[in-house]
């Protein structure tokens, strides 16, 4: 275009020379300072990529500041920081924990985030436990024992985990599926196990049980199946069923048994961090003593 | 139907009609007057508890704070002499600011805008700056003649650099005031001296260092107008029988020079005027010149730049300056001084109509002020400020009145929401916690109440039980102590429905009246 731009008659701008159904683009320059900011940012940029790593294969940039690290260094000089009260967890006894004000909150603290890491998954956020075999950690009811003691001596070493040689172990027998007892058998068993909190609806099939249950379950779980912590075996007189309380639940376990398992922690936690976490199970309020 | 014109169809003024209006400068003459001298001693009066009050000392014994007002944030206490609120307790400050609120409501459907005119920070602040600018730069003329010149003199600019120094002094001392409220103030005093100011302390004295010279030096009169929203919505609390600052226009007009007073007004009209115009003036006015002299005083006091004469509007900040400014005036004049006035719009009216038929100047001044009526104080609008006022104020006093030293809340467990234990019998767990606001732990015992018979509760490694076999619990002093109620009841003995009511109360050992009490409720699986 060899001559003057197009001015527009309303603004007195010269146009772009681009035109859209009959509009015409004003040539309207932005203002000094908006460009100047722009530019400033674009310099900013390039400060930013030289400084902080945000090339690709370069490296950590001239500040040699990774976010990662700095995380890190964070976690660890968090660590660093809670380490004399860790000692001192790791020092003390249960009973002296729960005797002093100040660990036993800072337990309980430690414990219950510990918790949510570790146990929640299968015993609950709340330590309610789940049905089909995760037992609750707030009841009185403690399959391999609820001193302060036996509870971490489970944490540590686990049930049935198959990577520590310590670990609680014991087997129930699958009583039909391994032909020790015929499914009319396991029924008349089932009857008097139910009879024994008091829930029987068969008297004569629950008569017909007694011998069988004397022959093959007093063993385990006592006379009147009031059960047995050394081996892990329930009590079947009370009210807490872990894996369900009904005759239907009932005549499945005897049939194929149940066994339970729960990782071992003591190579994967520290001692304090079981040590806090046997704390916060005491604050559920179901343990029974130190 | 209405077409929108094109741009080039307006008027050639209506083309470019810009949407910023350029700041006049105000250069307020100083003024001598009885409100004048009210002013003084508000800003005194404002000026003094705002800098000395966190100099006074309160002593609450060994270990706290003997500083009489004292917002303390590392510890989350707010110290007001016997007083220490809480940081749950924050609607207390909320009460306060409802309080306050109101009040200024009441204060202006009452007499106007008397809260922006004598006691507003803003104001205050802004009137100081002001007196501090007068003597260092002279009055109105000087500094207007002064900001006119093409060239400043030397002298010119050391003033300058005077007044802005000084301000900033005072801006400083402000901010430095500011800080004092939140740390122990001889403390900080003797860090500022020797340096050693912390760096968060000290950001907080520069922004309030900062915002004061900025809004008491530079913005002034644009925070009344342009900043704050009072002014917009205050006309809301105005009724007629609201005392505002007015110029009495039935005394005042129509304008002219004292010695034009009695001739007629065609005699005087400017020869430019139509003579309609000053033909209708004349019929509606029988007699020329009122008392108003059109010397402009009043507009050269205005701290805003308002010419009052114009009516009550936004601008005008009820400072009351021009009262004074006119009034020196009329007493030169050997007139009755109140030409402007606290005066209410019904008055202003009542005055009117008396004197619409008299002659202007003296003849209306002795009817004009016998047709004013004591305005009524008791309003509806004036009631229900004062109700709530009352309302509020009285919630607030039975509060403090009522408040207890120890405090008791119940967080019931939400997971498990309930237990059940290897007997049948279910269990409920509380959180409970205690604030002491005293200096000493002491021991509580804990009553539930609303159980069925049989059941029981405890605390978990509570420090034991007293006398009647009630579980203790031990708070912390000026602190929070939590405790872990467990509540059980037996399956023989479980309550009757889903949810049971329990109220938990605190008992001194051994039996006594309740310290403190919660309702919350038991929980069992559907019966
Ligand atoms: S100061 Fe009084 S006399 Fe002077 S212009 Fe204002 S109202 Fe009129
Ligand atoms: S008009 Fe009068 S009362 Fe209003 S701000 Fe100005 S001087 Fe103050």
């Amino acid at each position: 275009m060899a001559n003057a731009p197009e001015r527009d008659a309303h603004s007195g701008t010269t146009t772009t020379g681009h035109e859209w159904d009959g509009l015409k683009e004003l040539n309207t320059p932005l203002p000094t300072w908006w460009l100047w900011t722009f530019y400033a940012t674009i310099l900013f940029s390039v400060v930013w990529l030289v400084l902080y790593p945000a090339l690709p294969f370069t490296g950590t940039g001239l500040l040699g500041s990774i976010a990662r690290q700095e995380a890190d260094a964070d976690h660890a000089a968090r660590i660093t920081a809670a380490e004399p009260m860790l000692a001192r967890l790791r020092q003390a006894s249960q009973p002296e924990i729960l005797a002093d004000p100040e660990l036993r909150a800072y337990a309980i603290a430690g414990g219950r985030t510990a918790f949510g890491n570790t146990c929640a998954g299968c015993h609950g956020a709340g330590g309610q436990g789940a049905p089909g075999g995760f037992p609750s950690l707030a009841d009185d009811d403690w399959l391999w024992g609820g001193h302060l003691a036996e509870i971490e001596q489970t944490i540590r070493h686990g049930i049935r985990a198959p990577d520590d040689a310590e670990t609680r172990l014991s087997q129930m027998p699958r009583f039909l599926a391994d032909g020790m007892l015929t499914a009319m058998q396991v029924n008349d068993v089932a009857e008097y196990v139910l009879g024994l909190s008091g829930r029987g609806t068969d008297a004569t099939a629950a008569a017909r049980g007694a011998p069988l249950f004397a022959e093959n379950c007093v063993a385990c779980h006592g006379e009147r199946g009031e059960g047995n912590r050394e081996l892990g075996a329930p009590s079947l007189a009370d009210a807490v069923w872990l894996y369900g309380g009904d005759k239907a639940s009932v005549v499945r376990s005897i049939s194929f048994a149940r066994a339970g398992v729960m990782p071992a922690w003591g190579a994967r936690l520290d001692p304090a961090v079981i040590r806090m976490l046997v704390v916060y199970l005491h604050s559920l309020g179901g343990t029974e003593g130190q | 139907m209405t077409t929108i014109p094109s741009p080039d169809q307006l008027a050639p003024d209506e083309q470019h009609v810009p949407l910023y209006a350029a700041r006049q400068r105000v250069y307020p003459q100083a003024v001598h007057g009885t409100v004048r001298q009210v002013k003084w001693a508000v800003l005194i009066l404002c000026l003094s508890v705002y800098y000395l009050v966190p100099w006074l000392r309160w002593d609450r014994g060994p270990g706290l704070p003997n500083q009489a007002v004292l917002v303390d944030m590392a510890h989350g206490r707010l110290f007001f002499f016997w007083l220490e609120i809480w940081p749950q307790e924050v609607y207390y400050l909320t009460g306060l600011l409802v309080l306050g609120a109101i009040a200024i409501f009441a204060a202006t459907s009452v007499a106007g805008r008397v809260w922006c005119g004598f006691a507003c920070p803003q104001t205050v602040w802004t009137d100081l700056f002001m007196l501090v600018e007068r003597w260092i730069e002279g009055d109105r003329n000087a500094r207007m003649r002064r900001d006119r010149k093409p060239r400043w003199s030397w002298q010119d600019r050391g003033r300058k650099v005077a007044k802005h120094a000084a301000w900033l002094f005072i801006a400083q001392a402000t901010g430095g005031a500011w800080v004092n409220y939140f740390n122990d103030a001889p403390t900080l005093f003797m860090q500022f001296l020797t340096f050693q100011v912390p760096m968060g302390v000290l950001g907080f004295m520069l922004l309030f260092t900062f915002t004061t010279y900025l809004l008491a030096g530079w913005a002034r009169e644009q925070v009344c107008t342009y900043m704050c929203p009072w002014p917009r919505f205050q006309s809301a609390m105005l009724d007629a029988d609201s005392f505002v600052v007015a110029y009495r226009a039935w005394r005042g007009e129509k304008r002219g020079k004292a010695r034009d007073r009695g001739k007629a007004l065609t005699e005087i009209a400017p020869a430019g005027r139509s003579a309609t115009v000053a033909a209708l003036a004349e019929a509606a006015m029988p007699q020329t010149i009122g008392d108003c002299v059109d010397c402009g005083a009043c507009v050269h006091a205005c701290p805003t730049g308002v010419d009052i004469r114009d009516g009550y509007q936004m601008g005008c900040i009820g400072c009351g300056l021009c009262i004074d400014a006119c009034d020196d005036i009329m007493r030169k004049l050997h007139r009755a001084p109140g030409l402007i006035a606290f005066e209410t719009d019904a008055n202003l009216a009542a005055s009117a109509a008396a004197t619409r038929a008299l002659p202007a100047g003296e003849a209306r001044l002795g009817p004009g002020m016998a047709a004013r009526r004591i305005p009524k104080l008791i309003r509806p609008r004036t009631v229900m400020y004062a109700g709530v006022v009352a309302v509020v104020g009285a919630l607030m006093l039975y509060g403090l009145a009522t408040r207890q030293d120890v405090a008791l809340d119940v967080l019931r467990d939400r997971q498990p929401v309930y237990v059940r234990l290897s007997d049948g019998g279910i269990r409920n767990g509380y959180a409970l916690k205690l604030s002491d606001r005293r200096h000493a732990s002491t021991q509580l015992a804990v009553q539930v109440e609303g159980l069925p018979r049989g059941a029981t509760w405890q605390v978990l490694d509570g420090p034991g039980t007293d006398a009647a076999g009630r579980p203790l619990v031990a708070t912390r002093a000026d602190g929070v102590a939590e405790w872990r109620l467990l509540v059980t009841t037996p399956a023989a003995a479980l309550p009757e429905g889903e949810s049971t009511p329990l109220t938990i109360r605190l008992l001194p050992p051994g039996g006594g009246n309740a310290l403190a009490s919660r309702a919350t409720v038991f929980l069992r699986p559907k019966p």
